[in-house]
């Protein structure tokens, strides 16, 4: 059982302003498996990694790779000592071309220059490892933040020997490519490669792990074998409180008038949404289902205003639009949590307290300025209500963990008073604590009498939360289901059947 | 006592420290080593000597650079203000005798602001590059201005012109009160409005901001239209101050200047967070530097590469990653 320690960290501290991000947390790999690291957001899993591949400096502690004591101090440095890692945002260069992405700074040369006809074929052969078949030659950008996530482990992939860490790489991949990822995680783990593995999904980690280590506050609750190791208990540890499965499936009352907040008569835009026609009365949440690439975020994009809506109505309240842009949208009373946080919910810079107030303020217009006592009065409001951790709301939003920055995009729309509200993947990334927060939100601003269109990947979430479902396949309304009539294997099936051809989600650009 | 280190490490952390140590350390290398440099003398209730010199070369490079700090913190760039200021000059002095004084300021004021209008156009709404869209009036500017100046050096002798860029106010020349006036104005805007706010968004997640109902491109507009405004302020600055509007040496560089005086001040070239005091403050460290290298008699074809010294090494303060490599090694050579 040591014999086989590949990884030891012992005894790690780090503290960053106001914060205790991890005391003395001891963590051990083993060659040969996959082990799961949980914890709520903010736990400090992400700092941990950190701090083991040199991106921040530990306080205290020591780390051993293979017996020897090693101390990275870059994530470059970390690299070479054959520990390679695709941190929780993607770093990538998003106009450079896929196979550059891959090889980027360890270009093949020839004669000293590139030799970009081996860059592009060992690219392809990498890729192939992973069952991806991508035009390596084009921008990365033209392809989905999957593909995108997928190119970042392959590169992590190719250049790690020993250990691979993955922080949180599934969020943005569909079930067939958590298969696919899975895939060559096992085959790296029978060659005696150790991997870390940090995910928010409990079923992925029955699936993939062989140990689980558990950090909460920054401490370590404890080491555990998966086998040995119950769903329960283990949502029980990550969040220091008994939890049972049953509490997850709370079955909704209806809580909505007959008065329509929003509806849409064949709203329509060429190559990316086909007719859809749906409402939302006030105080009913309504479910958008389908794979990625369905046509549900594009149809959120287009209420909107983002895109543009090339036929179709849009009714809000009483009034009906030809057009639409997110300011006049905002003005009308809809709220939009974007699908992802990172590129179109936060502004890293700024503070907690300007990322709250920002879309209150552009609904006010420039010149009608809140006062900063106005908003400092905003800003502990929501922080409060949403259990939004951070010691100060001056803290930049970019040091919050993933789960605290979804509150303050939900704050930040809550704080326009909308009275439709359309979230995207809105527990996306974020810990099974936050995910029951969120989702009891969602309900109790439903009865409140706010209207909710809700996107989510989690079928078992939006089952939860809506009270009907609009099933979308290939850009097109195939049905809609309600009541008890909302379950998994119905939504599925709707999702399957429709059209007939079983078609696969199509990987070539976007 | 934490809380005093507390303080102390917080104010390590505001930008502003840097301009004014460097500031500092000008100021002191001339108590030093430029006898008289502080001396100031009163002459027909005005004030004379070194440092009001500085005040009031000063003030046309502050315009700009206010200017340009908005336009920065966007992530764009201006490189056209010194050909606008060019423009302006020659549009003011031209229209002197003809029009009341009055006309010709407004109407070199508008001129100004039509250019920053062009500028923002290219870049906000035909999404061409900062840099590339600026160069074209950079480049067309100064043939602009060589058209209305029917290619001659135009001058002037009306007192009430000379005033803005010559005068005395209050015993302090009247062009500082002048960027004073754009600096208060301009501070206005971004804590009293919510121009900070959209436009530190907009700087730092375009897309962010635009979810959020903040529309970029009117931001981008404005802040180049007020880039345009500030260009021309500085061109009344300078016209009348020599009385005259040279069409070709008018605000020649003066956009490196600048650029360097925002830099300085701690607005990154990244966009995001800018800084409107550490600008003002980085525009004085310039004209001092170039003010002290002039005193100390260095041959003029050196004195461009001693200001380029000074400000590499400004600049590495600037740099937060340098910093953070100088004091890690510092560290280590206490802890070794
Ligand atoms: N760069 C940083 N500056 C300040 N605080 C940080 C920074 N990075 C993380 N934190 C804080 O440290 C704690 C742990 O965060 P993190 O490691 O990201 O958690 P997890 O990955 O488990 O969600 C959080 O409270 C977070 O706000
Ligand atoms: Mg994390």
């Amino acid at each position: 059982m040591n014999g086989n320690v590949l990884l030891k960290m012992d005894d790690v501290s780090k503290t960053f302003p106001g914060v205790k991000a991890l005391s003395g947390v001891n963590f051990t790999l083993r060659k040969g498996e996959v082990h799961a690291l949980m914890g709520e957001n903010g736990a400090g899993k992400s700092t941990l990694i950190k701090v083991l591949t040199g991106v921040h400096a530990m306080d205290k502690g020591v780390v051993k790779l293979n017996g020897r004591l090693i101390t990275a101090k870059s994530p470059q440095e970390a690299q070479m000592l054959g520990i390679s890692t695709v941190y929780q945002e993607i770093n990538l260069c998003p106009n450079l071309s896929v196979a550059e992405n891959l090889y980027i700074g360890r270009v093949p040369k020839r004669r000293g220059s590139i030799d970009w006809k081996r860059m592009n074929e060992d690219s392809e052969r990498l890729l192939k490892r992973l069952n991806l078949n991508l035009d390596v030659k084009q921008p990365l950008s033209d392809f989905s933040v999957a593909i995108q996530q997928m190119v970042a482990i392959a590169r992590a992939v190719d250049m790690s020997s020993g250990v691979l860490i993955l922080d949180e790489p599934t969020s943005s991949l569909d079930n067939q490519e958590v298969q696919q990822l899975f895939d060559v995680m096992r085959k790296l783990r029978d060659e005696g490669m150790g991997i870390v593995f940090v995910t928010h999904f409990l079923d992925q980690v029955y699936d993939i792990t062989d140990r689980i280590t558990i950090l909460r506050n920054g401490a370590l609750v404890g080491e555990y074998e998966t086998s040995k190791l119950s769903k329960s208990s283990l949502v029980s540890n990550m969040i220091g409180r008994e939890w049972r499965e049953e509490d997850e499936h709370r079955k909704k009352e209806q809580s909505y008038t007959s008065e329509v907040t929003m509806s849409t008569q064949a709203l329509t835009r060429a190559g990316s949404v086909k007719p859809v026609s749906l409402s939302v009365k006030k105080g009913e949440v309504v479910g958008l289902a389908g794979l990625l690439g369905s046509g549900r975020s594009e149809f959120a994009n287009l209420i909107f205003g983002i895109d543009q809506s090339d036929s179709g109505i849009l009714t809000l309240g009483s009034e009906t639009f030809q057009s639409m842009n997110p300011k006049k949208a905002i003005r009308k009373g809809v709220g939009f949590c974007p699908e992802d946080r990172k590129v179109a919910g936060i502004v890293g810079e700024l503070t907690i307290r300007e990322n709250i107030v920002l879309a209150l303020q552009a609904k006010k217009g420039i010149f009608n300025y809140i006062p900063l006592k106005k908003q400092q009065e905003i800003a502990r409001k929501f922080i409060e209500l949403l259990r939004i951790k951070t010691p100060s709301m001056e803290q930049r939003i970019d040091n919050l963990s993933g789960g605290n920055q979804q509150k303050v995009i939900l704050a930040r729309w809550l704080a326009t008073e909308p009275s439709l509200l359309i979230l995207d993947e809105p527990t996306r990334g974020i810990d099974v604590g936050s995910k029951g927060e969120i989702r009891k939100l969602i309900l109790d601003l439903a009865k409140s009498g706010l209207s909710i269109l809700i996107i989510s990947s989690e079928l078992q979430e939006m089952i939860e939360c809506a009270d009907r479902i609009v099933v979308l396949r290939d850009r097109m309304q195939v049905g809609e289901i309600s009541g008890d009539h909302m379950t998994e294997t119905n939504i599925m099936k709707m999702i399957a059947e429709g059209g007939g051809s079983h078609e696969q989600y199509s990987q070539t650009g976007s | 006592m934490s809380s005093i280190r507390k303080r102390a490490a917080s104010i390590m952390h505001t930008k502003i420290i840097w301009p004014i140590t460097a500031l500092a350390a000008i100021l002191l290398f001339n108590l030093f080593f430029v006898p008289g440099f502080f001396n100031i003398e009163i002459k027909n209730g005005h004030l004379f000597g070194s440092l009001i010199d500085i005040l009031n070369r000063a003030a046309p490079i502050m315009v700009i650079a206010i200017g340009m700090t908005l336009v920065i913190a966007k992530e764009g760039i201006d490189i056209s203000v010194g050909s606008v200021l060019a423009i302006a000059g020659a549009v003011a002095i031209s229209l002197l005798g003809v029009v009341p004084l009055w006309l010709a300021i407004v109407a070199a004021l508008i001129v100004g602001v039509l250019c920053g209008l062009w500028n923002g156009l290219l870049i906000a709404y035909l999404g061409i590059q900062p840099m590339v869209g600026t160069l074209i009036l950079m480049t067309v500017g100064r043939g602009i201005a060589q058209l209305i100046t029917e290619g001659k050096v135009l001058t002037t002798d009306d007192k009430a012109f000379g005033f803005i860029g010559k005068g005395f106010f209050l015993g302090l020349p009247f062009s500082i009160f002048i960027a004073a006036f754009v600096f208060l104005f301009v501070l206005y805007l971004k804590k009293r409005t919510a121009l900070g706010l959209f436009l530190e968004a907009t700087g730092t997640n375009k897309i962010s901001s635009e979810y959020a109902g903040v529309e970029p491109r009117k931001i981008y507009l404005f802040v180049y239209i007020v880039c345009g405004l500030c260009a021309a302020i500085a061109g009344l600055l300078v016209s009348s101050n020599i009385s005259s509007a040279d069409a070709n040496n008018a605000g020649l560089w003066i956009e490196l200047d600048a650029i360097l005086a925002v830099v300085i001040g701690g607005t990154s070239m990244r966009g995001g967070r800018f800084f409107l005091a550490g600008t003002v403050i980085g525009a004085l460290f310039i004209q001092s530097l170039t003010t002290t290298i002039y005193s100390m008699g260095v041959p003029p074809e050196r004195i461009m590469v001693v200001k380029a010294i000074v400000v590499i090494v400004v600049s590495l303060m600037q740099s937060d990653r340098f910093r953070r490599v100088f004091q890690q090694k510092n560290k280590q050579a206490v802890a070794g």
